[in-house]
């Protein structure tokens, strides 16, 4: 590992955020139109729902917190696209890089990333709805990490995606998310879905972590085997993860798709 | 005379479609070796694999001793390449793209390094201007010291001087016969201009259907076939393949 490599591939991302409003301002655009929405629809909630009556803030907090999830795996996508956008990809290719300096600069620079986003959003949610995030205290570390690292491993599977089969899996990139939001029981408890959708979810590290995060926020409660299980999970799929990525690159070298990635 | 690069039977099959059939050649070290032969020949495929970037599916290339399957990243340290189907990040500034690659070839002294290169390149007068805003010919002289930022001791180029004005193009020609006696580089220059193939190479290869068809100094190849330069030398040796086919 070389830290001037990974220093490298970072500042080439630090450089183009840092050069571009219009980048930074889109960072920070997304997450707090999410925010302002999830927070009027929370608002409702807390007023009109039994389940989460008197419980100011439970939606608006895994709001951030799914929001969190989203940034980081799309910023790591992102990262690889623009590679491709730019063209560059070849080059990236033929300067002695190792996959793993690839992946822990990419890990680095997508968290900075999220940070732009998420910061903002987290600032605002106390004077307009009178909420802090940081209320889950010290467990809300756990729940962040957590996330973080669900989300550069699905960033991880869609990157490998995009390594073998180049800008046609872009999409994937955008949706991936999507499709797994029902199933990770954000906003309601895992009861909701039926039984076959249980059985899924219990495998997802999310159904865990929001599950945690209504229980502090809910019943003031702190049951750290919930934030066991999302760790085990995530060491399972975060290896998966990785491993497909190496086999990613190994394949796109037999089939030559780090030649015409761009094209 | 040292070898620098030595490929040993060579190939690379996609599918059923064979790119490149079993190729050998060498490259010695201070010298530009051409290598010639129209569009989908596999003059692509044959770079790709000698940087790394495709696995092959026979043969070996062999650089400074070392087999590039096994040792690929220390390779790449002494290696670089351009062509105009790849690009450096154009919302960067020149520098900034400069700076990037000489850390991710472990430059010590990258600013120098810049500086060096700025002033034999002529890039001072747009350094800090966004990439994307230069000219094809100011691109061109920035993806050439992106090449050499490392210093390399092989360098491929592909089409290095494609849609450059003559005067750009006789810049870079120069700059690259200059350089390459200088540091004693050995380059593969693969190029559809045969007036710089003539002038830069010392041996040439021409390829054809995945194969090397023929392969000389550029006036060897001229007298063999009884033609009055390289581009009919060239034409010949394709068409007789196609009638061949």
């Amino acid at each position: 590992m070389s830290l001037n490599r990974i220093i490298g591939l970072f500042l080439r991302h630090f450089f183009l955020i840092k050069s571009s409003l219009p980048r930074i301002l889109d960072l920070i655009y997304w997450p707090t139109i999410q925010i302002i929405l999830w927070g009027f629809i929370s608002k409702f909630f807390t007023t009109y729902s039994d389940y989460y009556n008197n419980t100011v803030g439970v939606i608006l907090t895994c709001a951030i917190l799914y929001d969190f999830l989203f940034r980081s795996s799309i910023s790591f996508n992102m990262l690889f696209l623009e590679e491709i956008w730019s063209r560059n990809f070849t080059n990236l290719f033929i300067a002695p890089m190792r996959i793993s300096e690839i992946i822990t600069a990419l890990v680095g620079t997508a968290l900075i990333r999220t940070l732009i986003g998420l910061v903002p959003a987290i600032l605002i949610t106390s004077p307009l709805f009178g909420i802090s995030i940081l209320n889950l205290g010290i467990p809300l570390f756990f729940l962040f990490l957590s996330l973080y690292i669900f989300g550069i491993t699905l960033g991880l599977f869609v990157s490998s995606g995009l390594l073998r089969y180049g800008p046609a899996f872009e999409n994937i990139a955008w949706s991936s998310l999507f499709l797994l939001a029902p199933l990770g029981c954000i906003y309601y408890p895992i009861e909701i879905l039926p039984d076959f959708f249980q059985n899924v979810a219990k495998g997802l590290p999310l159904v865990y972590i929001f599950e945690e995060a209504r229980s502090i926020l809910v019943n003031q409660v702190v049951n750290y085997s919930n934030i066991k299980n999302a760790f085990i999970l995530n060491a399972i799929y975060l290896f998966i993860g990785i491993s497909l990525f190496y086999y990613s690159f190994s394949q796109a070298r037999k089939k030559g798709s780090l030649i015409n990635i761009g094209e | 005379m040292q070898k620098s690069v030595i490929v040993e039977n060579l190939s690379k099959n996609y599918f059923k479609k064979e790119a490149v059939k079993e190729i050998s050649f060498t490259i010695n070290e201070n010298e530009i070796l051409g290598l010639l032969g129209p569009n989908g020949c596999g003059k692509t495929t044959t770079i790709a694999m000698m940087l790394g970037l495709l696995k092959p599916s026979n043969g070996r290339v062999v650089i400074h001793g070392l087999d590039i399957e096994k040792n690929r990243i220390s390779l790449l340290h002494k290696m670089n390449f351009i062509s105009p189907y790849i690009e450096l990040p154009k919302k960067l500034s020149v520098k900034e793209n400069l700076i990037v690659y000489g850390k991710l070839y472990g430059v010590k002294f990258i600013s120098e390094r810049i500086k060096y290169l700025s002033e034999k390149l002529r890039l001072e007068e747009f350094i800090n201007k966004k990439t994307g805003v230069l000219s094809s010919g100011q691109k061109n002289r920035v993806s050439l010291a992106k090449a050499l930022i490392n210093e390399p001791s092989i360098l491929f180029l592909d089409e290095p001087t494609a849609s450059l004005d003559p005067e750009t193009g006789d810049f870079v020609r120069s700059f690259i016969e200059k350089i390459s006696k200088e540091k004693k580089m050995s380059i593969l220059l693969a190029s559809h201009n045969m007036d710089e193939v003539k002038r830069l190479c010392k041996n040439v290869l021409m390829m054809n259907n995945g194969v090397i068809i023929d392969k000389g100094t550029p006036d060897e190849l001229i007298k063999k076939h009884g033609k009055r330069n390289l581009e009919e030398v060239f034409l010949k040796l394709n068409r007789n393949n196609h009638e061949l086919k």
